[in-house]
């Protein structure tokens, strides 16, 4: 494998190396487990708990997979919209921006109210709080498309309509795709947050209920299967990005 | 159909304003000149004098605000089809292969549109074939990052013919090249000229180049853009590179430049 040094060599030595400090920090200072357990002790409750943790990563898997489903959809419609038209920029922009600016945790009682304690709630926020950088991409992408190639096409006679699907849609792929590893992160911070306020399972609730009975390492357990599952959605994102828009990472011309 | 030697374009008076009220910009002005088939012209002119808009006028792309424009006798209200363009920049899609990308105005264009997709073979074909005449036989299956910049400009050029349009239009094609690939592409456009019997219409400021391909040169003033001198440009075709070594050339250059950047 190419450039296999700093793809994997590197980022293996930089964690293992922090988390051989974690460790020796712990036992230096004997700290105590219930403010920072050593990383061998969450990996002991990692296994202890296995079946629970894996039960509520699957839960959270999918309500983060779900909203995000429902955030691609929404914005793509929505990002089309925006680029196509300056009247409807016009008109939505403003609220969106607005929108955006509310923090999601603010949002999420509202959402219990209306949809009860569960897991609709999360994947709303999940949704909620992903869609805006899709769309924000999708918009830019569609209004970046060069005058002269318009004039081209628009010289030739065609539509609206086809410099938006010869040119526009598939000029904003790379962007939508550069979008998805934002929005994917943003989606699994959503539906943990509304898990910690108000679920029955998930990562968020698991790990609330762990805090309230003292099992710090059960909840530190919970911050680890977090971590490993935000790189791996966001790793087959960029894999599904590479695979669709491979002709944006160009390699070198001739001159 | 309109026999070669016989107006193609006509110009009565024509004018462009962008804007309106106190914002108007008058772009060109009191255009009026006749473009017959088949004829080879280049418009230049300094930096913003309104070469650009004349080549939106003819397209269609831009109204006239006043004066008349004819086509084929027929007055131009919007885009027609009869026109392939190429801009100083070649504005290919890199997600398209250079075949995919000379085939389309094809998708655009009717009757093929229509046709494209039954008959994609013999299309791709065509488009390979176009671009085999321009010296890139190599090259249909190669994204634009892999060609070079003269490539991609050839390229471009056959985008602008696939769909057999009456009138080539050229706005500063060869300006962001190398010396040598402008020449190289000067002499391929005076072949694709001579061999199709294409009108083509150059926006350019050089001068030289003006003078190589174009069978008359309009030579027009700083904003709003005035025509200030025709020059009919006799040398004989077809022509070598070597002619613009010698006299007669480098009078006509020397003649135009002094046209310049006065009124």
């Amino acid at each position: 494998m190419k450039n296999w040094k700093e793809n994997i060599l590197a980022p293996l030595i930089f964690t293992v190396a922090l988390l051989i400090l974690w460790e020796l920090a712990c036992r230096v200072f004997s700290l105590p487990a219930t403010v920072l357990p050593t990383p061998t002790a969450i990996a002991k409750a990692m296994v202890q708990y296995w079946p629970a943790i894996w039960e509520n990563s699957l839960q959270t898997l999918m309500t983060t997979l779900l909203g995000f489903a429902l955030a691609i959809v929404f914005s793509l419609a929505l990002g089309i919209g925006i680029g196509w038209s300056k009247f409807i920029y016009g008109a939505l922009y403003p609220v969106m921006i607005a929108f955006n600016a509310i923090p999601k945790v603010a949002v999420v009682p509202i959402l219990i109210i209306w949809f009860g304690i569960g897991t609709i709630p999360a994947i709303f926020t999940a949704f909620l709080i992903s869609f805006f950088p899709i769309v924000v991409n999708v918009a830019t992408g569609l209004a970046t498309t060069e005058p002269e190639l318009q004039d081209v096409l628009r010289a030739l006679g065609a539509s609206k309509l086809d410099i938006v699907r010869k040119v526009g849609i598939p000029r904003s792929m790379p962007y939508f795709f550069g979008s998805l590893k934002v929005a994917i992160t943003l989606a699994f911070v959503g539906s943990v947050v509304s898990e910690t306020i108000g679920a029955n399972s998930g990562l968020g609730q698991m790990m609330l209920a762990a805090q309230a009975g003292f099992n710090v390492e059960l909840v530190f357990a919970g911050v680890m299967a977090l971590a490993i599952l935000g790189i791996a959605l966001y790793a087959i994102t960029a894999l599904i990005e590479k695979r669709f828009t491979g002709w944006a990472f160009r390699a070198e011309g001739i001159g | 159909m309109t026999q070669p030697g016989a107006p193609l374009v006509v110009l009565d008076h024509v004018s462009m304003t962008y804007g309106q009220g106190v914002n108007a910009v008058k772009a060109v002005d009191d255009l009026t000149l006749t473009i017959k088939k088949g004829e080879f012209i280049a418009v230049v002119g300094p930096s913003g004098c309104g070469k650009s808009s004349m080549m939106k006028l003819i397209s269609g792309l831009k109204p006239t605000s006043a004066g008349t424009l004819t086509i084929e006798g027929q007055p131009v209200k919007g885009p027609i089809n009869k026109v392939g363009m190429a801009f100083q920049s070649s504005n290919l899609l890199p997600w398209r292969t250079a075949v995919d990308n000379v085939l389309l105005p094809l998708e655009i264009v009717e009757p093929h549109r229509s046709r494209i997709g039954k008959e994609k073979a013999a299309y791709r074909e065509k488009a390979r074939a176009l671009l085999e005449s321009v010296g890139l036989g190599g090259f249909t299956e190669k994204f634009p990052w892999q060609l070079s910049g003269g490539m991609q400009q050839r390229t471009s050029i056959c985008r602008a013919l696939i769909h057999e349009p009456e009138i080539l239009m050229l706005d500063e094609p060869f300006g962001a090249l190398d010396a040598f690939t402008r020449e190289e592409l000067w002499c391929m456009t005076r072949d694709i000229h001579q061999a199709r019997g294409v009108t083509a219409m150059l926006v350019t400021h050089d001068l030289r180049e003006a003078v190589f391909l174009a069978d008359t040169v309009y030579v027009m003033s700083d904003r709003p853009g005035k025509i200030v001198k025709v020059q009919t440009v006799d040398l004989p075709r077809p022509r070598d590179l070597e002619i613009t070594y010698e006299k007669p050339f480098q009078d006509l250059v020397h003649e135009l430049r002094s046209y310049i950047g006065k009124h």
